[in-house]
């Protein structure tokens, strides 16, 4: 794309991106007026339910009296000032409740994002190039097997392998406080929590790119540029890494960046299994304390996460590919 | 009967076909292989595989866990059918719509298309079944509502190619009303891909259903694949079974599916098969 054309299409995606946004904040208000029951009820959570002053306040706060126009007003206000709502169970803002927990979240998706692009594109790779061998069919059944997998089921066997029988991992939290270990050993110790629960959550997307890269690399291998460059005498194995394989990542990447949000939701899972204190974990608590303004806090983070990644992508691929069109 | 042939020349495919008939014929006889109660004691807690008459063990509450996995194939195949019949329904519609009408509608219709496919849609689903009560019709409407868009977007694909053909435009000179176009037209010759997409949407839904109540949000009186391994998970250290056989009937049933959808769509479309391509 031409460099001068690029503030206009930046623009026109940043607007984007704050409209969803905006309707996921209104998503969530109609959730909470839809809900049976009080407002203040589904606010307060099932728990909060039996003090009347705590459920009067937030009547007046969230003007609950007032029609419902005014009342969004005010929430969108309120979320605008990043202000995600008090847990009145956590005796705590939902904002920095989720704060707390972004980085151990962002540490274990991004992980498990590495080991899913990484992997996915390598199997792919291999499969398309030993296309119709023994190697392509183990490589397929395997994808079309973790695609089949519940996350949860695969992070449980993964535990019972390697914690429970082989002993090599450990299966919960994210460091051993009994350690006491700071800087390098913590690290470390990190990693080894990090192995489990960054697998469990990459195993499924790498079958998913595995799937994809085999499928664009075949195709690709079919174009006639490919056809020239072997005509020309290039090398096979050089065919394959710099025509097909370069041309193939594009549409993976892209497939990526629009799946990052099921990465998120699926961290709700993993998270719950490894007992890894992220936002997943954070909702799953909630869950159980039928804390809904948490869990509200979490779909709206979660969202915007994924929205600021689909920007990035959309950036990184306009950037790279002159031939997209500004749209 | 030609697309049974093809259908049947694909070795999975059947494989699959043959499995999900099982697991069927499973959930429709478990009042037959297990009477009684799948949530009552059946013999000592903690039984391992084959000791006290249960062929895959018992749970910590002496429930058996076969009969949990019987039952628990009622749960699974019925909210994976009906919630996939309930997502193509909306994603016929509304596909249907914008790639009918085209224009504002289509533009409308895409971009709450795209909204719904932004967000993360199982954060949504755990959202929606905890604020409206986990039950059965909570938890198939937050899998439908998650998972209609792919077949809103194919819907509006096969519409926008299928409405400017000749016998579409025939029928219109003809004066028959669009409804009557689009219902007895356009739809049977976008049947295929439904089809398939239907059989693959069933899949994960499925995966969906035992997500959810593996985190606690199933339906408090009914058995599930989900709820089983959520229960066992916490003494997993001691009896493993209680965990592995109901996540091996998760990934049967959800592999033969998965099959089925690939044997369909290569039956479907004889034409794409190309070599080794999907």
């Amino acid at each position: 794309m031409e460099l001068s054309r690029l503030p206009g299409f930046l623009l026109r995606r940043v607007l984007k991106s704050v409209a969803v946004i905006l309707a996921i904040v209104v998503c969530n208000f109609l959730l909470i007026h839809a809900a049976p029951g009080d407002p203040a009820t589904v606010m307060a959570g099932q728990s909060g339910a039996a003090d009347p002053q705590y459920m009067e306040q937030l009547r007046r706060q969230f003007g609950l009296d007032q029609p419902l126009t005014t009342q969004l007003w005010i929430y969108l206000k309120g979320v605008l000032q990043l202000d995600l709502g008090f847990s009145h169970r956590q005796q705590a803002g939902v904002a920095g409740l989720i704060m707390d927990r972004l980085p151990a979240t962002l540490l274990l998706t991004g992980a498990a994002f590495l080991i899913a692009i990484s992997g996915g594109v390598a199997m792919g790779a291999l499969a398309a190039r030993r296309v119709g061998t023994w190697a392509d069919s183990v490589i397929t059944v395997i994808a079309l097997a973790f695609y089949a997998t519940p996350l949860f089921w695969v992070g449980l066997m993964l535990v019972l392998l390697f914690s429970v029988y082989l002993e090599w991992l450990p299966s919960f939290g994210m460091s051993d406080p009994s350690l006491n270990a700071t800087g390098l050993a913590l690290a470390w110790d990190v990693a080894q929590h990090l192995v489990l629960p960054a697998v469990t959550l990459g195993l499924f997307y790498l079958a998913v790119y595995a799937r994809l890269t085999r499928a664009t690399m075949l195709e690709v291998a079919d174009q006639d540029f490919v056809k020239t460059a072997r005509a020309k005498g290039v090398p096979e194995g050089r065919v394959l890494r710099a025509h097909v394989l370069r041309n193939a990542l594009l549409p993976v990447i892209t497939f990526a960046g629009i799946q990052a949000g099921q990465l998120v939701g699926g961290s709700i899972l993993v998270e719950t299994v490894f007992a890894w204190p992220g936002i997943g974990r954070l909702a799953f608590e909630a869950l159980l304390a039928r804390d809904y303004q948490v869990l509200m806090g979490v779909f709206f983070i979660t969202s915007v996460m994924v929205v600021l990644f689909n920007l990035l992508t959309d950036l990184l691929y306009a950037l790279i590919d002159p031939r997209v069109e500004v749209a | 009967m030609e697309l049974l042939r093809r259908f049947a020349r694909h070795p999975g495919a059947v494989v699959g076909a043959v499995t999900l008939l099982l697991v069927l014929a499973v959930a429709l006889l478990a009042p037959v292989l297990f009477p009684g109660s799948p949530w009552d004691m059946a013999g000592a807690p903690f039984s391992p595989p084959g000791e006290d008459g249960m062929l895959l063990g018992s749970d910590s509450l002496g429930r058996d866990v076969a009969a949990g996995i019987a039952y628990g194939a009622r749960v699974s195949l019925l909210v994976g059918a009906v919630s996939t019949a309930v997502s193509i329904l909306i994603g016929v519609a509304l596909g249907a719509l914008a790639g009918y009408l085209g224009g504002v509608v289509d533009d409308a219709v895409m971009r709450f298309t795209e909204f719904f496919q932004t967000i993360p849609s199982f954060v949504l689903a755990i959202l929606l079944v905890a604020i409206f009560t986990p039950s059965i019709t909570s938890i198939v409407a937050a899998i439908a509502i998650v998972s209609w868009p792919p077949v809103a977007r194919v819907v509006r694909a096969e519409f926008l190619s299928l409405r400017n053909r000749e016998f579409v435009q025939a029928a219109e000179v003809l004066g028959k009303r669009p409804i009557a176009i689009v219902l007895t037209d356009i739809l049977p010759n976008a049947l295929s891909p439904i089809i398939v997409l239907a059989s693959l949407n069933t899949a994960s839904a499925i995966l969906l259903e035992s997500s959810l109540s593996f985190l606690g949000l199933g339906d408090p009186n009914l058995m599930s694949w989900g709820f089983l391994i959520g229960s066992g998970r916490s003494v997993i250290r001691l009896a493993w079974w209680m965990s592995v056989f109901p996540g091996i009937a998760i990934f049967v049933t959800v592999l033969a599916l998965n099959l089925i959808g690939e044997g369909l769509s290569d039956a479907m479309n004889p034409r794409l098969r190309k070599r080794g391509a999907r």
